[in-house]
């Protein structure tokens, strides 16, 4: 039956159509009707943060921990705009969001009518696609088209600006589905030569890797089943971006650890000396490949990608495959059958030599906890839960890459695209939502947890049992780090002066605090933090001038890695400063 | 001290078929600036009756991997059908159309109508003093005429910016 609908009734009937279950969002006067058909609804959830960053960060850790599309709701202007940097957040990272913004009216738009930005401009290089909904009659098909845009090929956030007359504007609305444009229709498998191709020379390699990213993680959990049985096909070490950890067990023998610029030894290694590199999802970030004239010289390679602009964007590949890794990877082991593919045995010899060097080592210290052992201590003692872990951005964030482990898909959330601070509370948030059950834990950094703290308020007004672990070293650690490494050590603006009181912090909102300070407490205070029912703030104080060890420097070849223990020199010149 | 490295560069022509809705010139010619990729030119206008479908005409140059990179980013973008690089396909024709004002009296302005003719710019305003040449063709031939003007009276050029089409029976 046909009915008139006010536009804002109709997007919320198509929200839930789409099985939306939680909305992350803030109120404003652009969105009131949309508010307003939202009121009493029990349909959806609407969770109402403290900032509309918030609500995008929320939006992506409910994504990324669920495989479902996170939905935002924000208003004009101020909403929006303080939306973007989790839109860009998203677009970096591949995440499929639907972000809804109200409007001016459609008459004041270009008047600078108050709380009025140009959200469909200002967000255009940070979203998939966006629009402006001119007429209800078209919002039926263009949340459907958002959906399907922001979930499939590579995942990524979807605008939908609607101005307030749309929004209290009636048009004919039914329940049969919408009609859908067909103008959306990524390439999802390669062709027969390709993969013919690719086994061929995967039988052929004596030196392989399989170098996976968030692109496997992305595709679903049965890429990473597929992935494991490559692997085991093929007896191929694998290694991982920031963004493709728990694809590949942790514990498994062939798993070289991460690589890139605080990646392991064997991983760097590997890859500089592989003759073929199977580069799944992953895209030879800068941080990944170091100087490009010197990543992995000798080595042939394919790239599995759903993007066709991934693909030779800074690396070369002798083979693409543009398709979903579910899809290719199926494609590959299909064709690949009881094949055998080299013996590996002089291979893998040497990639143990390199794990020999055990990267990841660091000194203890009888004056204050290592950060590194902080991690391993939550990792070892949280471990039989499953957690699901999300990060800020800084050493904490690449402590937790390389002391923390995992297992599956969808259990580590962090922002590597764009590195955002202050993503960590607000997807630890947005994952708990996700995942009432588990254990989940956002690993911060002191100067990071501050950029979105006020989203403390919404778990405890949710009753989510969010954890915070703070690693507390009194400083911009990683900006420390650099401006020790490459500029003499002159502090310029990185530390962390008139850090609050985190414990009473947490109290004031209503959260545990528990603050450790020496290593005797650490097991303690981190179990009774698990055993709170209820959200916590841990303050875990660290040796506060940590390095973050392996890394390869900017501008430097993987095999000219810094590790533990290795004098640096204090100084760059000014090709390597340049690089990012 | 550091410099900063320039690279050899092509010059490319891409034909982009996209659907004609609101902010699409914007997307890509925001995309162009906010990758760092160079337009020489662009020219659109919508080729279908319903006025659903608009037919770009980018000249761009850079180095091979960016104008590869330049396609596919081009591609990505959900409202864009088709994008050709026609000098990758080619051989295909380039049109551009110029209007020239000279002005000029006696020896001058003879000079100008003649080299008008030898070029098949038409006048198509006439002072006594001054004349609007129309001129259609490649770009080489227009920067020529527009050379030979500047000594003989050249007060404003206009230019379109190429469209262009692949030669043969198919299309593109
Ligand atoms: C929004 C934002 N601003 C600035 C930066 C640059 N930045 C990267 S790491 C870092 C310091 C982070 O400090 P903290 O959260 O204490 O983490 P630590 O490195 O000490 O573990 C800064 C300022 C960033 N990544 N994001
Ligand atoms: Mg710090």
């Amino acid at each position: 039956m046909t009915e008139e609908r006010s536009g804002a009734n109709i997007l919320v009937e198509s929200l839930v159509k789409q099985g939306v279950e939680v909305v992350f969002g803030y109120p404003g006067g652009a969105v009131l009707p949309i508010y307003d058909a939202l009121f009493g609804d029990e349909r959806l959830r609407h969770i109402l943060v403290r900032h509309e960053a918030g609500a995008a960060h929320a939006a992506e850790g409910y994504a990324r921990s669920t495989g479902k599309p996170g939905v935002v709701l924000v208003t004009s202007g101020p909403g929006a705009t303080n939306a973007i940097t989790g839109i860009a957040d998203a677009f970096m990272d591949s995440i499929p969001l639907v972000i809804i913004t109200g409007q001016v009216p459609t008459g004041l738009i270009g008047s600078d009518a108050f709380q009025e930005a140009d959200t469909v401009g200002i967000s255009r290089h940070c979203t998939k696609h966006n629009y402006l909904v001119k007429d209800p009659s078209e919002l039926a098909a263009i949340i459907d088209e958002a959906f399907q845009i922001a979930t499939s090929g590579r995942p990524g956030p979807v605008l939908i600006d609607i101005p307030k007359d749309v929004q209290i504007a009636s048009a004919p609305w039914n329940d049969a589905p919408a009609q859908r444009r067909q103008r959306y229709a990524p390439r999802t498998e390669g062709s027969a030569e390709e993969i013919a191709q690719a086994v061929e020379m995967i039988a052929q390699a004596k030196a392989p890797v399989l170098y996976t990213g968030g692109g496997v993680i992305n595709s679903g959990p049965r890429a990473t089943a597929l992935l494991r049985e490559l692997q085991e096909k093929t007896g191929a070490p694998v290694t991982s971006t920031l963004m493709g950890l728990g694809a590949f067990p942790a514990d498994h023998p062939d798993w070289l650890g991460m690589l890139g610029m605080h990646g392991t030894y064997e991983a760097n290694l590997a890859m500089n000396q592989a003759d073929l590199i199977v580069c799944i999802g992953a895209r030879f970030d800068d941080r990944v490949t170091g100087r490009l004239d010197a990543f992995a010289p000798n080595s042939e390679k394919i790239h599995i990608d759903i993007d066709r602009a991934s693909i030779n964007k800074t690396v070369p590949v002798d083979l693409p495959i543009i398709g979903d890794c579910a899809k290719v990877l199926d494609q590959i082991l299909t064709l690949w059958g009881d094949r055998k593919g080299q013996d590996l045995t002089a291979w893998k010899a040497r990639v143990q030599e390199w794990r020999g060097k055990d990267s990841l080592y660091f000194p203890l210290s009888d004056k204050a906890i290592m950060p590194q052992l902080a991690v391993q201590r939550l990792f070892e003692l949280t471990k039989d839960k499953n957690p699901v872990i999300s990060t800020e951005v800084g050493q904490h964030q690449m402590w937790a890459a390389q002391y923390f482990h995992f297992f599956g898909p969808n259990k580590w959330l962090t922002s590597g695209g764009l590195g955002t601070m202050g993503y960590g509370l607000p997807a630890a948030i947005g994952a708990q939502l996700g995942n009432p059950d588990s254990l989940v834990i956002d690993i911060a950094g002191d100067a990071s947890i501050q950029m979105n703290i006020q989203e403390l308020g919404t778990a405890t007004q949710y009753r989510l049992p969010v954890k915070v672990f703070i690693l507390n070293n009194e400083w911009m650690g990683m900006v420390r780090q650099w401006q020790e490494l490459t500029y003499e050590s002159r502090y310029s603006q990185s530390y962390s002066d008139s850090l609050p009181d985190f414990v009473k912090l947490a109290e004031a909102y209503g959260w545990k605090g528990i603050r450790i300070e020496n290593e005797s407490q650490l097991d303690a205070g981190i179990q009774e933090m698990i055993d709170y029912d209820g959200p916590v703030i841990v303050d875990c104080l660290v040796a506060k001038e940590s390095n973050c060890f392996p890394m390869i420097p900017s501008g430097a070849a993987h095999t000219e890695m810094i590790l533990y223990g290795d004098t640096v020199a204090g100084t760059m010149d000014d090709e390597a400063k340049a690089l990012v | 001290m550091m410099h900063i490295k320039q690279e050899a560069e092509e010059r490319h022509v891409l034909t982009i078929t996209v659907d004609n809705e609101a902010g699409i010139l914007a997307k890509i010619a925001g995309l162009f600036t906010a990758r760092g990729y160079n337009i020489d030119s662009l020219t659109v206008a919508d080729i279908t009756e319903n006025h659903a479908v608009s037919r770009i005409t980018i000249v761009t140059h850079g180095p091979p991997s960016q104008i590869d990179q330049i396609h596919a980013q081009l591609e990505r973008l959900v409202p864009v059908h088709k994008v050709v690089d026609l000098t990758e396909v080619g051989p295909y024709v380039q049109r551009e159309l110029a209007l020239i004002k000279v002005t000029g009296v006696g020896e001058k302005r003879v000079e100008a109508l003649r080299i008008a003719g030898v070029f098949r710019a038409r006048p198509v305003d006439t002072t006594t003093g001054s004349f609007i040449f129309e001129l259609t063709g490649a770009p080489d031939k227009i920067d020529s005429f527009v050379a030979l003007m500047r000594d003989l009276g050249l007060v404003e050029v206009g230019r379109t910016g190429i469209v262009a089409m692949i030669r043969g029976q198919h299309e593109a």
